[in-house]
């Protein structure tokens, strides 16, 4: 079970206490063509390494937040407010 | 007999205990092993594959052969426990295992003749064979009689009658291992007064100290040493010393598991068996320690072969001598100790069989001193006896084989250390060339490892390692106090692999003696194309099941890189898996079974609906009431008479599951215009709206009848079962969509007991308990909402209708859920009206053609779909799921929709979930035109009725489908979905 | 209204076997109003304790105020009427916008005392309920096995639990087979 970091809480809790919400930094697209449209629906990045992704603090405070995960670790590097923007910091794969 | 192999002058308590029908004796202390070894039973099970009498190989939890089965009564036996972990107490009883009709007698012993057939690979090769066609023979013949044969202990069938515990449990520093490097590393992160905690597998803290008889520490005896060290870490509140307790897993970020033992040591009884523990720790020592290695020769796995150490902790801890004439075969100095220890215990030596060709040191020279036989450059031909070893077959190098005489055979290959813990915490080990070791490397996670898991034999250094890996934990300084440590010799020596085979050898080498593994199955497996160790192991099964291979990983990957030509890290190590050792089931279980597996929820009204003989259904973790059978109705009875009179007086149901959200604040009816495809700004307070939600991808994902409070408050309901993903999904586009509308969410369904009531007479029945509104058709016209008071409570009753009749539900605070029924009934009874459950509310509503969100929809049906375009705001500019409304998917021709479905005999029911051909005799691969959502019985048509999906299905009313079914197929008529008052006259009174 | 039946409450506790021993007690929390408070948190002051930091709770009197999110706020009147709470507190809060909704049926309150009650809420909820990480007045929405709650730690050896009332009999189940998984402990 991870820990994880709650920005709003601002402790680490634990991993049940949170659920996943897929990627991060999706637009929802305005006046979109089908395909661009589609795309937002069904196209992810699904990259090994580092992704950004949403979580929610369901069983805490109830906050959606936004997590860069390193999928090949498994390990948090850091997470992030909601509308905030993508640490820069941060990139590519391995980094943790 | 009783202890003939217990020392003079053994002390501890007499335990009477029972083992395969025959009673012993052993003492207070002892394990089961200790205490068969002290009455002289050496054989206590048969192998895994070839039925093999095997012993007892080891003193501690890596034991691979000693597995028997505890008996503690009805659903309390427990099999495959090591005999070197069970403490005895009076009344133990224990069997062996995989033997019939005896032990001694064991007719499956024939696989060890036949064992040619039983090669590395049998399983594969067998399973695979050429198949004779149609016979069965290999499931009816072959797979019974190999799956009775093969296998370790039995399974009981009842109930597991015990309880088990778990509990979450958080530390500074977490100690693995309770040997020396473990308590040395207590002592010093105690000091720092962080929290700590220490645990072992065993009953005795103290690891190797509780056999060590030769060295002193600060000049004290070592067992003097560590009772004083243990009375100091119990002074400490901040330490937790936690016997009988493996840590058998390690997770991420420091979350180790640990499974304590109980009750299973006590004669008498406890509440609890087994505690399982997920810890979390801000820092680890990993203080395992490090398992002897047998060594690969012929025969040694006959009982009364074990490892050398094993028979040194016998005797020193236990008082238990291993036999009366022991031969060593050895390749490291530590066998030597035993040699020196079991002679002074007045066994006899018979020899010292060292294969390294010029043994020295210390130890080997004290051995010379005493006068005990040495042979170098041994070599081994193998082992006799058939219950129990009485020769071994040795030669000096080239030499001629000598057969000597013993009981007992004990052997030494060197010591691996248990770098389990720290490869699961997902460090990579590194082989030490030199050292013939695997040794943890860089710490991935907050750990450190000391004492002999690390590679580290010495007592000092362990001392010392531990010491100062218990700071290092803690932060702390290290401390400045060195452990002075006497009388243990430097040790050295080892050997990987097979040992050179003498003159006449001939036998069976095992490697694996859990999984029957032997050497030549390696090399098969080799021969045969495995490459990888991780093929090896999954070929042969080596270092598999709950062994994980603990005594023969490593000369499993010596064999197979020899055969392959490789370097052992080439080879490469298989995982290390967690359970380091086997977990009960009932420990991961824990109190999550019978009633308390899930929760149950039960709505305020339940008690009633239960006194009232209701029969119960589950709504995912609610329990709802389905029917309420009268004396002598079945199912179908009740409901036929619930629907009949609901339609015909009135009928109560509780709609308290229904979710409930409270939406408020200014920006409200701009949240609902964006979440539902509904238009709501023009919604006055005080009227209801049926709204329908879509994911964005289009698709129906819940509905519910919406009511506005005031300008800036609404009553949202959902479906049952859609609860909880409305409200995620809602605060999803709340918080991360339109964080800037001022709207907040609240969960309101629990808040809230929910009485329906629906049917011509339910104007009359609600009109009493109400005050503060009228309730009049023109004053609340159907889908309105009211705040006022129910049998004095304050209430929101709305005018709404599931099931086509005039309908009102009562919301009183939950509280008041049952009082406020039971005055309904009241009334109700005045009127001859029925409570009825879920199964006619279904009945009812799907005779109007109304939809149930996962049973008419399953995540790919449209608004459109489903006939509720209406539901849809054209004037909207955006709602969530819009814009997918218009892909070319979406509106392409051929889109299954909600149709009504006749069958054209009204008394055949349809089953739910049925394919709809086009024709009664469909062809391989002809494609289904939909399938049957909804069927019943209709009491208000006096026939059977359905809703089905059926591609184009507006457009082919009238048609004839056909529903295939094993006793052939019905003919079914596409007809419009509402079958009931299409007019919805009942509904205006 | 005299000739009409006046409803009677009845709490989800009623007829449950609710577990006790000498180092752990399990009381129902007197009944109170509730309600959730959303918007600023600075709207708990019309309710009378201070606006509660992260992750904590404060009171006044007997009314407490439970921080349960950045604009979350969770406020129990114990003995109080519902109703005549969200009248002051809608007039006090007239004009600013807030959701203020009454849960007072929704939950219920549980009060677990003695030196195994951490130890009892350990079998189910995951966070380190240390002293040194829970501290006295800690409050937050947690989770307890398949059960949400939410912990106030009232005391050393003291907590306050709010649990869904449907939750409450699989909460307490538990928590009673945990007092006996604690034995010896």
């Amino acid at each position: 079970m991870l820990l994880i970091h709650c920005p709003y809480c601002e402790m680490e809790r634990p991993e049940i206490e949170f659920r996943y919400a897929g990627e991060a930094h999706l637009a929802r697209p305005d006046n979109p063509d089908d395909a661009t449209w589609a795309e937002f629906l069904y196209l992810r990045t699904n990259p090994r390494g580092m992704h950004a992704e949403r979580w929610r603090h369901i069983h805490g405070c109830g906050r959606y937040f936004n997590c860069l995960r390193d999928t090949v670790s498994d390990r948090i590097a850091e997470t992030y407010k909601a509308g905030e923007a993508r640490p820069t910091t941060l990139s590519g794969k391995g980094a943790a | 007999m009783s202890e003939a192999f217990r020392l003079p002058g053994a002390d501890g308590c007499p335990i009477r205990f029972v083992f395969d029908g025959m009673p012993y004796q052993g003492r207070e202390g002892d394990t089961l092993a200790s205490a068969l070894l002290a009455n002289g039973v050496h054989l206590v099970g048969r192998s895994y594959k070839y039925h093999r009498p095997r012993g007892i190989l080891t003193a501690g939890a890596e034991e691979p052969n000693a597995l028997v089965a505890m008996m503690r009564g009805p659903g309390r036996m427990t099999p495959n426990l090591r005999a070197t972990q069970i403490e005895i107490f009076d009344g133990l009883e224990v069997r062996s295992q995989n033997a019939w009709p005896s032990l001694a007698l064991d007719a499956g012993a024939i696989n060890d003749i036949a064992g040619k057939f039983f090669s590395a690979g049998f399983y594969y090769k067998t399973f695979m064979g050429p198949k004779v066609a149609g016979s069965g023979l290999w499931t009816r013949v072959f797979e019974p009689i190999v799956r009775q044969a093969a296998g370790l202990g039995a399974r009981t069938s009842e109930p597991d009658p015990d309880r088990y515990a778990q509990f979450h449990e958080h530390c500074d520093v977490l100690i693995c291992g309770g040997g020396p490097a473990g308590i040395a590393a207590a002592l010093a992160a105690g000091a720092s007064g962080k929290d700590v905690v220490l645990c072992d597998e065993q009953a005795a803290f103290g690891g190797g100290l509780l056999h060590e008889t030769r060295a002193t520490i600060d000049g004290k005896p070592t067992r003097q040493w560590l009772a004083e060290a243990l009375a100091a870490l119990r002074a400490m509140p901040n330490v937790r010393l936690m016997p009988r307790t493996q840590a058998f897993g390690y997770y991420a970020q420091n979350f180790i598991a640990l499974s304590e033992r109980v009750a299973d040591h006590l004669a008498t009884d406890h509440p609890v068996r087994e505690r399982l523990w997920q810890v979390r720790a801000k820092e680890v020592v990993i203080a395992t320690g490090a398992i002897e290695r047998p060594l690969v020769f012929s025969g040694n796995d006959r009982p009364g072969v074990m490892l050398a150490e094993a028979a040194r902790i016998y005797l020193n801890r236990y008082g238990v001598k291993v036999g009366t004439r022991v031969v060593l075969v050895t390749a490291h100095d530590s066998a030597y100790r035993a040699a020196l220890d079991l002679k002074a215990a007045g066994v006899t030596i018979a020899a010292i069989a060292d294969l390294r060709s010029d043994p020295a040191g210390e130890l080997v020279e004290a051995a010379r001193a005493a006068g005990l036989p040495l042979i170098a450059d041994a070599r081994v031909a193998g082992t006799k006896g058939r219950l129990r070893v009485s020769k071994v077959g040795i030669a000096a190098g080239v030499g001629a084989t000598r057969w000597i005489g013993c009981d007992c055979l004990l052997m030494s290959g060197g010591w691996t250390p248990s770098v389990h813990l720290y490869s699961q915490s997902r460090g990579k080990v590194v082989w030490h060339e030199d050292r013939q070791m695997f040794l943890p490397g860089a710490s991935v996670q907050a750990e450190r490892s000391a004492g002999a898991c690390k590679g580290t034999f010495a007592l000092a250094t362990v001392l010392a390692e531990g010491q100062q890996a218990g700071a290092a934990a803690a932060g702390t300084s290290s401390p400045s106090i060195t452990y002075v440590v006497a009388g243990d010799p430097p040790q050295s020596g080892g050997h990987l692999g097979r040992v050179k085979a003498a003159d006449g050898a001939s036998g069976k080498a095992f490697v694996d003696f859990q999984n029957d593994v032997k050497a030549d199955d390696i090399d098969l497996a080799v021969q045969e194309g495995m490459r990888s160790i991780e093929h090896v192991k999954r070929y042969t099964t080596t270092g598999m099941a709950t062994d994980q291979g603990k005594t023969s990983n490593l000369n499993a990957l010596a064999i197979a890189a020899e055969k392959l030509g490789k370097s052992v890290p080439e080879v490469g190590l298989t995982t290390f898996r967690q359970p380091y050792t086997p977990v009960s089931f009932g420990a991961f279980a824990g109190a999550n079974r019978g009633e308390l597996f899930d929760p149950l929820r039960r709505t305020p009204t339940h008690a009633w609906a239960e006194e009232s003989g209701a029969v119960f259904e589950d709504f995912g973790l609610w329990k709802r009431a389905r029917y309420f059978p009268r004396a002598g109705e079945d199912m179908h009875a009740a409901v036929h008479r619930e629907c009949t009179q609901a339609r015909k007086s009135a009928g109560v149901f509780d709609a308290s599951t229904l979710g409930k959200i409270e939406v408020v604040g200014p920006d409200s009816a701009a949240f609902l215009e964006m979440l539902y495809t509904n238009p709501w700004a023009k919604l006055e307070p005080g009227r209801c709206r049926y709204g329908l939600m879509l994911n964005e991808a289009g698709f129906v994902m819940d509905d519910g009848v919406i009511a506005r409070l005031a300008a800036d408050r609404f009553h949202v309901t959902t479906t049952t079962g859609g609860a909880p993903r409305v409200l995620h999904h809602m605060e999803d586009y709340l918080q991360t969509e339109f964080p800037d509308l001022r709207v907040w969410l609240t969960s309101t369904t629990e808040q809230w007991a929910v009485i329906a009531v629906q049917g011509p007479k339910a104007r009359e029945i609600v009109a009493p308990l109400v005050e503060g509104f009228d309730i009049a058709h023109e004053a609340m016209p159907h889908m309105s909402i009211r705040e006022g008071r129910v049998c004095g409570i304050p209430a929101r009753v709305m005018r709404v209708s599931f099931t086509g009749e005039l309908g009102y539900e009562i919301n009183v605070p939950a509280d008041f859920g049952r009082s406020v029924w039971e005055a309904v009934w009241a009334e109700g009874r005045k009127h001859d009206a029925v409570a009825y459950g879920t199964e006619a509310m279904h009945v009812m509503r799907a005779e109007k053609g109304h939809i149930i969100v996962g049973q008419e929809t399953d995540g790919t049906v449209t608004p459109d779909d489903l006939c509720l375009g209406w539901a849809i705001g054209k004037a909207k500019k955006d709602f969530i799921g819009k814009r997918s409304l218009v892909r070319p998917d979406m509106v392409a021709p051929g889109r299954k929709q909600l149709v009504g479905l006749l069958t054209v005999n009204p008394e055949t029911v349809l089953e739910e979930g049925a394919q709809i051909t086009a024709t009664a005799t469909p062809k391989v691969g002809e494609a289904a035109q939909g399938h049957v959502t909804s069927a019943y019985d209709s009491p208000a048509l006096g026939r059977s009725i359905a809703l089905a999906l059926v591609a184009d299905g507006r457009k082919r009313k009238g048609q004839t489908l056909h529903v295939p079914m094993p006793g052939g197929a019905i003919a079914v008529t596409v007809v419009d979905p509402v079958f009931f008052d299409p007019k919805g006259d009942r509904l205006n009174v | 209204m005299s000739d009409r039946m006046l409803a009677s409450r009845r709490g989800v506790l009623d007829g449950l076997f609710l577990p006790k021993g000498e180092e752990f007690s399990l009381t129902p929390a007197p009944d109170a109003a509730r309600f959730t408070l959303r918007g600023s948190p600075q709207a708990a002051r019309a309710f009378g304790p201070a606006p509660p930091q992260v992750l904590r709770a404060t009171s006044k009197g007997e009314r407490l105020a439970l921080w349960l999110g950045p604009d979350e706020i969770l406020l129990i009147a114990p003995g109080e009427d519902a109703g005549a709470v969200q009248t002051e507190l809608e007039h006090k809060l007239a004009g600013e916008p807030h959701a203020l909704v009454d849960v007072s049926h929704r939950q219920i309150g549980l009060v677990l005392e003695g030196r195994l009650a951490a130890r009892c809420l350990s079998a189910g909820c995951p966070l380190d309920l240390r002293l040194s990480a829970f501290p006295v007045g800690m409050a937050t929405r947690t989770i307890f096995l398949k059960a949400e709650i939410v912990l106030f730690r009232q005391e050393d050896q003291r907590f306050h639990v709010e649990v869904w009332r449907s939750f409450a009999p699989y909460l307490i189940g538990h928590l009673g087979e945990a007092l006996i998984g604690a034995t010896g402990l």
